[in-house]
């Protein structure tokens, strides 16, 4: 198994466009007064870690067909995404200025068929797992040793959908498969907790047959380490908790509801944009 | 007579024969469908999904993004009512290569009653953008079109009808998707059917020919994207029209044809289909009498647009 023991410097990088990633949503969002804030900064450090450490992907070629697959279950985390594969050179940042305006590609919730590098149309959720388990099949009936891996968000697990593909990613043995659910235990109308409870995490998914990692979705070292163990298990699909922070970077967005779905004010922009530049 | 689920399980061995991306998924109603056929000579391209025809179509969607042509086949109602969702975001908005087939459609279920009857699955489906929408007249038309669909790139919904029902076409039919074709001639009206209500068209036509009534039948198993010329041109011909479908009136065939009808030629016309209930357990034609689907129906709906054409 391979330990990242990542470099200082390189963990300073990760985190120095995690930061630009942050800056990158926010912006977004209040440029087009629409948007989901606190879902994408949550989920940003994870997006980071995969495209820029783990995905064997071609921005220049993003129909390769052995490419790794990553779906955003979580289609809300659209600003994180879009921020993430303009970063990772899929299509210049300065298209970011037309997210959510008429005739722009990209659609507050993804659409596969207009953005480069984006591989479902996501936002319905609950949908994401059963995609992704049908990309991790198509492999195995191929023959070939991309991996998928699908992101979903918690207060999505609610949906029966996703215990369905739980049950049937397990059945077929899709150990090519890697879900990350991004646990930041806050949905739009409050905690998770309270919305409807999804805890016991890993007895639910162990019951289900899916191998089970619990990390910080904010430590690089430890999301890598957990997505090279996932990789690297045979037999069963993993699932990786990853304890976030909804509003991950902004202190005054950070663990709360009111930023599920908010648009910061002009104030609210610039500290909050002065924060993650600190 | 052959049991139209035959000719579709057959066929659609036939193309998988052909056609080594072509994957079967069921949810544990392979022998009702017939996909049987294909699951047993190509066990390593045929998935069991359980009972979970959510997640059935999340799969195809995601197969089909990598390549593969997948027919995910179940009930109608399975298929259309429970996962509306994942038919539009997951398989139709990508506009992804996903073969979805609705079996036991309108009142023709196997007595298995209300519960299983598709009446608001062609509605449904037609209301998702990007679907191309079939059912078939017979079993050989059955055949033409998996072979059809499975040439075509892009998300199609199929109606498969499970019991054997008279042949309104030969063996050596050609089915070409979007093309409506004359089955019957007549001057005096046209009656524009799909699905198993093209021979009860035909039944209807022809004892109407004894009444010196000339009635075209004109079978539409295409019904999105709607052949508009075929509709616009019977219109002109004939100056009424009767529709006849398996389903509900509200949002299928009768709909489609009024759409295109009102838009472009006028004319006095009546719907023919299963007038916005829910049914029973019955046998196929005990049903077409009690729902008032059945040829003396049609007939009679004949005359009233006749009657108007003529007022």
């Amino acid at each position: 198994m391979k330990e990242y023991g990542e470099s200082k410097e390189e963990l300073k990088r990760l985190k120095e466009i995690s930061n630009k990633i942050r800056c990158s949503i926010i912006t977004m969002v209040k440029d087009a007064s629409v948007g989901h804030i606190g879902g994408s900064l949550s989920v940003t450090d994870i997006l980071v870690a995969l495209y820029f450490k783990v995905l064997n992907i071609d921005p220049k070629n993003p129909d390769w067909e052995n490419r790794d697959r990553l779906i955003l279950s979580k289609g809300h985390g659209a600003t994180a995404i879009y921020s993430v594969l303009a970063e990772r050179g899929f299509f210049p940042a300065k298209e970011l200025e037309t997210f959510g305006i008429i005739d722009s590609k990209f659609q507050v919730h993804p659409d596969k068929t207009k953005v480069p590098g984006i591989e479902a149309s996501t936002g319905a959720l609950g949908q994401g797992l059963s995609v992704a388990a049908g990309m991790a099949l198509a492999a195995k009936l191929d023959s070939r040793d991309y991996h998928t891996y699908a992101i979903l968000g918690d207060g999505e697990i609610q949906e029966g959908q996703i215990w369905e593909a739980a049950m049937f990613s397990a059945h077929y043995k899709l150990d090519n498969l890697t879900a990350i659910l991004d646990y930041n235990n806050v949905q739009l109308m409050g905690d998770v907790s309270d919305i409807m409870e999804i805890a016991p995490l890993d007895l639910k998914w162990e019951s289900f047959g899916w191998n089970v990692i619990e990390t910080d979705g904010h430590d690089f070292e430890k999301i890598l380490t957990s997505i090279d163990r996932a990789r690297n298990t045979k037999g069963c699909p993993t699932i990786i908790i990853a304890d976030t922070t909804k509003g991950k970077g902004v202190s005054f967005m950070q663990d709360t509801c009111a930023w599920h779905g908010n648009v910061p004010s002009d104030d609210e922009y610039e500290k909050a944009i002065k924060e993650l530049k600190n | 007579m052959v049991a139209v689920r035959e000719a579709f399980g057959k066929t659609l061995l036939e193309v998988g024969h052909t056609n080594k991306d072509i994957v079967v998924l069921d949810a544990d109603l392979a022998s009702s469908t017939k996909i049987t056929y294909f699951a047993r000579e190509f066990p390593e391209r045929f998935f069991q999904c359980g009972i979970a025809e959510q997640n059935m179509i999340g799969v195809a969607a995601g197969l089909a993004a990598c390549g593969k042509i997948p027919f995910a086949a179940s009930f109608a109602v399975f298929v259309s009512r429970r996962p509306a969702d994942q038919v539009a975001i997951s398989v139709a908005y990508p506009g992804l290569n996903v073969k979805i087939i609705g079996a036991y459609t309108g009142l023709f279920n196997g007595r298995t009653g209300a519960s299983h009857m598709a009446v608001e699955d062609i509605s449904i489906m037609r209301a998702i953008p990007g679907i191309i929408i079939i059912d078939p007249a017979d079993a050989a038309e059955t055949a033409g079109a998996v072979r059809a669909i499975a040439e075509h790139k892009g998300p199609v919904y199929m109606r498969e009808t499970r019991d054997e029902w008279p042949d309104v076409f030969g063996d050596g039919h050609i089915f070409e998707i979007g093309k409506a074709s004359e089955v019957r001639s007549g001057d005096d009206v046209s009656i524009i059917a799909a699905g198993v209500m093209t021979s009860e068209a035909i039944t209807a036509s022809e004892k109407l020919k004894e009444e010196g009534i000339g009635a075209k039948v004109i079978n539409m198993s295409t019904i999105k994207p709607i052949d508009e010329e075929a509709v616009i041109k019977a219109a002109a011909e004939t100056g009424a029209v009767v529709t006849a479908e398996n389903h509900n009136i509200y949002g299928g065939l009768g709909s489609a044809v009024a759409e295109v009808l009102v838009e472009n030629h006028p004319v006095p016309m009546q719907r023919i289909g299963i007038r916005d209930v829910l049914n029973e357990s019955g046998t196929n034609r005990e049903l077409l009498n009690k729902f008032g689907m059945s040829y003396m129906n049609i007939m009679e709906a004949v005359k009233n647009v006749i009657a108007r054409k003529d007022s």
